[in-house]
């Protein structure tokens, strides 16, 4: 009959409609289900997963020593031309000359954080880094030297 | 030449939706020809975020050439790595280690879980409901914490590498993956009761964007939007890569050609994810999780092809290689295109509200369309 | 007992000492129109940030939270801004219907206060037509957003004020006929009158089934009327951008913000007054104790929860519903709400004739 399935489609669309309702009306009145991260204000409790990919960077020891040697294979391995081996020629104390490396170029600004040159290294002399926030004003700070000042190869890394 | 402002030559109303338009989900531009509410003519214009990735991947070696192709469908970047490097493996003939090929599977199908639950997001946002949306990143931030866990990223996770895949699982990973799909079964029926079930919803979808069974074939529609006009076309099931033969999944097919129907296609989808992720998050094979390969690949003379299902279709790599360290040419055949081209003959003489609703359904995702 | 209604007296009888009649009245006029500005800067704030919290606290968000106590001066700092930006009117658009709009827009919202009851014996003006004149004036507001669709010179807004002006012109009829069912139960048009007459009960309970038929029916006509989701075809965001508004910016787009807020308010505050009595307090049969408990409650109180409860509904729709499309938009009012309204009309005509509400 025309007017009961007419009905019946007032009376489940209304149905329906309560359904969602109920949903969004649960959510209204719990909210300990509410997942908002405040991002600034959590700073200090902030956990990145350790292997999360925030930039490159060389650690060094307390002697000032990076594991670097030189060898241009992380320079290789990147596909965006991101990271720059300046090599220079060291004179070992057995008079002999040794190359190692004098600046490591890091242009952040390039890189996709891919893991390619880190997987490449031999000597696992650079790392990711789990830092995120990268902004600053000025676009030549994101063109970082890895190495520090005066840092040189650690004993027994060739 | 269509002609940008004003009405045409029949009196009818252009309108451009886009380039800049909340409903494109990024830089689509479509030339809509409208009759007053009707639609007369869609006209989807690309180029906006054209970044010549094949061009690119040219000079890249097949290592590198990998982390390009997330970049393109961002939403299942694993499973465009994925692709790739499957095709490397081909031209090389490298056996994948299997808990190599397990881990990969998980991935893929966390992948398409995430995607699917951002395009639910998305699509109810077209057709006007907002909760959903943030509902839908709720279930997708878990996925995408797991990823960051493992991956050490996101949304661009180049974890996918020829030979197998980049580092090991986590050890918190089967732990992690187990609690979001206890939570995520919780929250399943959200889905049911705040859209699929709503009459209004019912309304907006049901017999609109029709795309016949024969249409979806000639235009290459693939993946959830040819499987909701009854098309078989999971390259899951009809070319089995990796270890998706040995696996327990239905093809969901549904065969009301409409946009109802594709919705529900993805949805199913999700379930059957969940059901391949259950299956193997107990059962990962100890070994390597990745192949011995050479420091330098070199693929040998020859073209090579390899097919997987995104989360939108079809996704195949075609690499011709001329024996060097870089591909002479790389053509992706992305499923988004397709998809897009039967936009015009569904949206024809229905309502320009219902266009925002088929564009949802189809789940576009313009940088892959583009590429 | 502390009220309104005493204040008024009291400035009433105050200025009527002080000057002659004429001035008089002029001074009340001006006060009036003070108050009610005020109102609508008021509620414009209250609403946003209501609306704000209410949306965020559904979709497990935490809202605005950073401007005063736990937001609650947000909407302060929005409006401040948009009263900085710079209201730009676009080249090639009718510049005088343009810029008229929003203030028509705003206008229609003024007048429709005049006839509101906000508490016991606290109106601006005791109209004998109070509902007749309700409608006819609310129905104006569609003249302000076919002007802003006309005069911006753009599709999208064009079609957005064409998509409303239907929807607008639709479902007057059945928030009219809705309204009518409590006219004809009470017998009189006098908003004051209709409130009088639910002192022993609101029309929503007295009125048995006709009268909740007609609760939902009108609740659904004014969320329509209004433009709010799930019925806001006229701005809908992701296929016309904004609709009629979308050229509009700074204080010329808060204009329309505000008119839409205000006229949410002044439909539930109408749907209030005609099914839950107004500023009447909440009286069950005959336990006096309990009635007297309620009266205690100052009558400002009662009308206020009552409208800010129905806008809290209308609220809740939005943020749960899809959106209609134009066609379905219309079949709902010409193949459902019309019919039921017509039909409910009979109904509560042979209630009221043969006696059967309370």
């Amino acid at each position: 009959m025309f007017i009961v399935k007419y009905i019946k489609n007032v009376f489940s669309a209304i149905k329906s409609l309560l359904v969602g309702m109920r949903r969004t009306g649960y959510y209204f009145t719990h909210h300990k289900e509410i997942i908002t991260q405040q991002y600034p204000d959590n700073r200090e409790t902030l956990v990145l997963p350790e292997r999360f990919k925030g930039e490159v960077v060389m650690p060094h020891n307390e002697n000032n020593e990076h594991r670097c040697t030189g060898c241009t294979a992380c320079e290789l391995a990147c596909p965006n031309g991101t990271i720059k081996v300046i090599t220079k020629f060291d004179i070992t104390p057995e008079g002999k000359k040794k190359k190692a490396i004098d600046k490591l170029v890091y242009h952040l600004e390039l890189c996709t954080l891919c893991n390619l040159c880190v997987i490449a290294c031999p000597s696992d002399a650079i790392v990711m880094a789990q830092t995120f926030e990268h902004s600053v004003f000025d676009r030549n700070k994101l063109t970082k030297v890895l190495n520090n000042p005066d840092s040189k190869i650690m004993d027994g890394v060739e | 030449m269509v002609e940008e402002i004003g009405t045409n030559t029949d009196g009818d109303l252009l309108i451009n939706v886009g380039p800049q338009h909340p409903a494109t989900h990024g830089v689509l531009h479509l030339v809509i020809t409208l009759n007053g509410e009707t639609i007369k003519k869609v006209e989807p214009h690309l180029g906006y975020i054209h970044r010549s990735i094949e061009k690119m991947c040219e000079s890249l070696t097949y290592r590198q050439f990998i982390y390009v192709t997330s970049r393109m469908d961002y939403l299942s970047a694993h499973i465009n790595n994925h692709a790739c490097a499957l095709c490397v493996e081909k031209g090389m003939q490298i056996e994948v280690p299997a808990r190599a090929q397990v881990i990969r599977v998980i991935m893929d199908e966390l992948t398409r879980i995430a995607s699917h639950e951002l395009w639910w997001g998305a699509m109810a946002m077209d057709i006007g409901a907002f909760t959903p949306f943030f509902h839908a990143f709720r279930e997708r931030e878990s996925i995408n914490d797991i990823m960051e866990e493992t991956c050490g990223a996101r949304l661009t996770m180049n974890y996918m590498v020829p030979g197998g895949v980049m580092a090991d699982l986590h050890p918190d990973f089967q732990k992690k993956v187990k609690a979001f799909i206890s939570f995520y079964k919780t929250k399943i029926d959200e889905a049911d009761e705040l859209l699929t079930g709503n009459i209004i919803f019912q309304n907006r979808m049901k017999g609109v964007g029709i795309l016949t069974k024969e249409d979806a074939i000639s235009y290459g529609c693939t993946g959830p939007t040819a499987r909701g006009s009854g098309v078989r076309c999971d390259i899951r099931k009809i070319y089995p890569y990796e270890i998706y033969n040995t696996l327990e999944f239905d093809e969901v097919i549904e065969t009301g050609c409409d946009s109802l129907s594709r919705y529900l296609v993805r949805l199913k989808e999700i379930k059957q994810s969940l059901r391949i992720v259950e299956q193997l998050i107990d059962n990962i094979p100890e070994g390597d999780f990745q192949a011995k390969t050479k420091a330098v690949l070199k693929l040998p003379k020859g073209e090579f092809y390899s097919r997987v299902e995104t989360a939108r279709g079809e996704l195949g790599v075609y690499i011709v290689s001329e024996g060097g360290t870089t591909p002479y040419r790389i053509k992706f055949r992305s499923p988004g295109f397709s998809n897009l081209s039967a936009l015009d003959k569904m949206a024809r003489g229905s309502k320009l509200g219902d266009l925002v609703a088929m564009m949802g359904t189809l789940d576009l995702v313009i940088p892959d369309i583009d590429r | 007992m502390w009220s309104l209604s005493g204040i008024t007296n009291w400035v009433d009888q105050w200025l009527n000492a002080t000057f002659n009649p004429t001035l008089t009245l002029i001074i009340e006029m001006v006060i009036v129109g003070v108050c009610v500005i005020s109102l609508f800067a008021v509620l414009g704030l209250v609403l946003v940030i209501m609306e704000r919290k209410v949306s965020a606290w559904m979709q497990i968000r935490l809202g605005p939270n950073r401007v005063g106590p736990k937001g609650m001066l947000q909407s302060f700092a929005d409006t401040l801004k948009l009263l900085v930006k710079e209201g730009f009117t676009p080249n090639g658009a009718d510049k005088f219907l343009f810029n008229l709009a929003p203030y028509l827009a705003i206008i229609v919202a003024m007048l429709l206060m005049a006839p509101i009851a906000f508490a016991k014996d606290f109106h601006m003006w005791n109209l004998n037509i109070g509902v007749l004149y309700v409608s006819a004036v609310s129905s104006i507001s569609v003249i302000s957003i076919l002007m802003a669709g006309w005069a911006s010179n753009n599709k999208y807004s064009l079609m957005g004020a064409m998509r409303s002006g239907a929807q607008i012109v639709s479902y007057e009829l059945s928030a009219g006929l809705a309204i009518l069912t409590i006219v004809v139960l009470t017998g009189s048009l006098n908003l004051n009158d209709i409130i009088q007459s639910q002192a022993n009960g609101w029309w929503i309970f007295k009125g048995h089934i006709p009268a909740i038929i007609a609760f939902v029916i009108f609740i659904i006509a004014v969320t329509a009327e209004t433009n709010r989701a799930p019925f806001d075809l006229a701005e809908a965001e992701s296929e016309l951008t904004a609709g009629f508004h979308t050229e509009y910016s700074g204080m010329k787009f808060a204009l329309f913000f505000l008119a839409e807020y205000v006229n949410v308010f002044i439909v539930c505050a109408i749907g209030a007054t005609l099914f839950l009595g107004g500023w009447m307090p909440f009286h069950i049969g005959n336990w006096q104790s309990f009635n007297h408990v309620m009266d205690f409650i100052p009558s400002s109180i009662w009308f206020m929860g009552k409208t800010f409860f129905l806008i809290f509904l209308i609220m809740w729709f939005r943020w749960t519903f899809p959106r209609l499309r134009i066609d379905q938009l219309l079949n709902l009012e010409w193949k459902y709400l019309l019919p039921i309204s017509m039909f409910n009309i009979l109904l509560v005509t042979a209630v009221a004739i043969l006696g059967w509400h309370f």
